[in-house]
């Protein structure tokens, strides 16, 4: 894809072969399944919950970027899949609709990573190779270490990341992936003592 | 337009269904008496409308403030901005209002700490020379927080100490490892850590076939669906229309109280939220229990001949003496939990470890003082709320401390290792916040602005509030105090120490959630509203139960007292009844 090609697929949105191969899931596969509850709410919110699933903000080419920085971020390993398999991708559309702070920082943000790859590698960042994408990241996902031009991509990474781990870590998966074990009913009897024990706080 | 006119009257018509309304209702419709309770939101059922036990995932944001600003699964209709009533600010003030629309307002989703005010905290000005003393002393009030602590329930440990008085326990919940951290460290400071006071049923409550046990879900502000911990709600209005007494009106603004040419309440007038219509509903007696500032609005939109400058208000210290707890905090990692063992550490949605005041004022620059609330632990992953993902700050942690492998790594980062430290960092937060009192002072007030009215055409409020030096000094105070707790357990502090350009991190007035004072309490009627029964000096059928009776609040939560007080006005206006006073 020449330069002009890819700044077209930015503005448009067609999804190339590349895409659906480097996403850790097809996007197609997608398809939101985000439900909203009645019981309890009020009914503006049930109303807002609607009319935002029912909204589109990013476009298909954001999409795809969005879907393969978030299984960058959060990649599959031995122990849970990856962010793409926790419907991120689902939770970042709607976040951005529900508080649109995060509009322009991830809109204009995408833009400036597809910018960067265009002038380095001639491509949009979806069609540049995993070594080219990972070399851009690098660069931005170290604050302290990023230099002074790569700023607004470290505020844009930034971001990226904290959308991403929240949409994955409050997902099913993520939930079971961090082993925690509330939200259902027990008894509450303390610490335990071996856990008491190995920090000496058994007499505090 | 017309107004209608219920045919009914009533003994007693009580606005709002919170701590005070919630108890004046229940303790008179079980005294036989015919009670209307107008509230202003929805009728609420946390055995039906809570969102406890749901999974953040169960939610489209994820639990996100969006709607609701302390989360999505919090059990509060409101907050901080109400679509269509708006309140306005005065000499760059940034007074916070949060208001709960719905049957037992605040209470449905409120952190259920329940402390008594202390014999000193009743007599302030006598003991500390700040504030003003209250008409009445621990002695007269402790035996309703008696009756209210068997009446609701509430956990706590024997503890004799002289400010802060023991009530009628229940067992209470063991502390959470963060939490044993904080008290060890604090410990070492000084700083006496004693169990937690918190309003759940941590055992069955002895003559209550209508309430569970807590499950120890650590939810109590989604409400609970089995009337484990207090709600006004569940535990007071909803058992008080089993009676067949009470009758509530849901959905019904308040506009103002009515008085005819004596001077005396007749009735109220309202419009419903339902048909927009415009009604009024006559009663003998008239409580006032609609919120701190609500009820002062309502007041001094009263106005007649007889009470030109509003209800209740000859003294003009309606709306005045409005002050909020001071609020601070202190929030760390505990790198020594990181790949900390997994259990079930949800324990009571309430508080599990308290400091109270510990300190001698005579060494410090500011009066009285404030008390630690300390948290932490294996929170249910999610978003919103006061902590938001917890796991945001681990790619600013992450540079650091060393890794699994013991080594030392660039802070940020994406992929495996990245996903890992979120593992690793998990469960590991651990603080406490500052909760202090404020001075109740003539110049920090809510008023009615003379050129807003909100979407039902009623007059708005209007805030004037500054702190004071007291305050901003005790804020100081405790973030010395965060410092030196977080640097003795080892941690990681979240927070920057604030300069005294952010008042040392004190938060905006408001905020605390604790205002009262608009409508004192005092034995003088040039300056207070409401004799010590909570009876206003101008109109003798009028009675206050909410927050605003407060003459000069404590660093101790409110609500306990709200409820106390509330519980001795309702068998003060059944005495006179019987007396034929009222």
């Amino acid at each position: 894809m020449n330069r002009r090609d890819s700044l077209k697929a930015i503005g448009i949105g067609t999804l190339s072969a590349g895409t659906l191969l480097a996403a850790c899931k097809t996007p197609g596969e997608n398809k939101s399944d985000i439900k909203t509850d009645k019981t309890g709410r009020q009914d503006f919110e049930v109303t807002r919950d609607e009319t935002i699933l029912k909204e589109t903000f990013f476009n298909q080419h954001e999409l795809a970027t969005i879907t393969i920085l978030a299984d960058l971020i959060i990649p599959k390993d031995a122990k849970s899949g990856c962010a793409s398999d926790a419907k991120v991708t689902d939770f970042i559309e709607f976040i951005v609709k529900d508080e649109p702070e995060h509009q322009l920082p991830m809109r204009g943000g995408l833009r400036w990573l597809d910018v960067q790859c265009l002038n380095r590698y001639s491509n949009a960042f979806i069609d540049c190779t995993a070594k080219q994408q990972t070399t851009l990241l690098d660069e931005i996902a170290y604050p302290m270490m990023a230099k002074p031009a790569m700023q607004q991509g470290v505020a844009f990474f930034n971001k990226m990341r904290e959308l991403t781990a929240i949409g994955f870590f409050t997902s099913k998966m993520g939930i079971q992936d961090l082993g925690y074990q509330g939200n259902a009913p027990g008894k509450w009897e303390g610490v335990p003592q071996h856990v008491l024990k190995k920090y000496g706080l058994e007499n505090v | 337009m017309q107004i209608k006119k219920l045919s009914t009257v009533y003994d007693v018509v009580i606005i709002g269904s919170g701590a005070g309304g919630g108890m004046s209702g229940y303790v008179l419709a079980n005294a036989g008496i015919k009670v209307l309770m107008l509230e202003a939101g929805p009728f609420f059922d946390p055995a039906k409308d809570s969102q406890q036990l749901k999974w953040p995932y169960e939610s489209p944001r994820r639990g996100g403030n969006a709607t609701r600003p302390m989360g999505d699964f919090d059990a509060s209709y409101g907050g901080w901005q109400i679509e269509g009533e708006p309140y306005t600010q005065k000499d760059g003030s940034e007074f916070q209002w949060f208001r709960a629309k719905m049957l037992g307002g605040r209470t449905n989703h409120w952190g259920r700490i329940s402390l008594r005010m202390g014999p000193k905290d009743f007599k302030c000005k006598t003991n500390y020379d700040v504030g003003d003393d209250w008409p009445i002393t621990y002695d007269e009030i402790k035996p309703y927080y008696d009756k209210v602590d068997r009446l609701i329930g509430v956990y706590g440990s024997m503890e004799g100490m002289e400010n802060d008085p023991d009530g009628i326990f229940l067992p209470a919940p063991k502390p959470r490892l963060n939490e044993l951290f904080v008290k060890k460290a604090a410990t070492r400071l000084g700083i006496k850590v004693i169990a937690g006071r918190g309003s759940v049923l941590t055992a069955p409550l002895p003559g209550n076939k209508d309430r569970g046990a807590c499950f120890f879900c650590g939810q109590c502000n989604r409400s609970c669906k089995i009337y484990g911990d207090f709600s006004a709600s569940s535990c007071l209005v909803i058992p008080a229309l089993k009676t067949g007494n009470l009758t509530v009106l849901t959905n019904s603004v308040v506009r103002e109280i009515l008085t005819n040419n004596e001077g005396v309440a007749t009735g109220v007038s309202y419009i419903s939220k339902d048909d927009m219509q415009e009604y009024q509903v006559n009663a003998k007696t008239v409580i006032l229990a609609a919120s701190t500032c609500e009820s002062a609005r309502i007041l001094l939109n009263s106005k007649s001949t007889q009470h030109p400058n509003g209800l209740a208000n000859s003294s003009n210290v309606v709306g005045k003496y409005l002050h909020d707890s001071t609020q601070g905090a202190g929030v760390a990692i505990l790198p020594q939990l990181l790949d900390r063992e997994r259990f079930n550490e949800d324990g009571v949605g309430s508080l599990h470890l308290y400091a109270p005041w510990w300190l001698d004022n005579k060494k410090l620059d500011f009066p009285r003082g404030y008390h630690l609330e300390i948290f932490g632990g294996m929170m249910m992953p999610g978003y919103g709320g006061y902590f938001g993902f917890e796991g945001t700050t681990v790619p600013y942690l992450n540079g650091y401390l060393p890794g699994a492998d013991g080594k030392m790594k660039p802070g940020g980062g994406y992929g495996a290792t990245l996903k890992n430290d979120y593992r690793r960092f998990y469960g590991t937060m651990a603080g406490f916040g500052c909760h202090g009192t404020a001075t109740a002072r003539e110049d920090n007030y809510c008023e009615i602005d003379p050129t807003v009215v909100d979407k039902y055409g009623i007059p708005v409020l209007r805030f004037r509030y500054k702190w004071n030096t007291d305050e901003i000094n005790q804020a100081k105070h405790m973030q010395q105090t965060a410092q030196a707790v977080i640097k003795e357990m080892g941690g990681i502090p979240l927070m920057q120490p604030a300069g005294p350009e952010t008042n040392y991190g004190l938060d905006k007035p408001g905020k605390g959630i604790h205002e009262v004072g608009t409508v004192r309490m005092g034995d003088d009627p040039k300056r207070s509203a409401l004799n010590k029964w909570g009876q206003t000096h101008d109109c003798k059928n009028l009675f206050v139960t909410d927050g605003s009776v407060f003459t000069q609040q404590s660093e101790k939560n409110p609500t306990w007292t709200i409820l106390a007080l509330a519980m001795r006005t309702a068998e003060y206006i059944i005495d006179q009844r019987k007396k034929q006073n009222v």
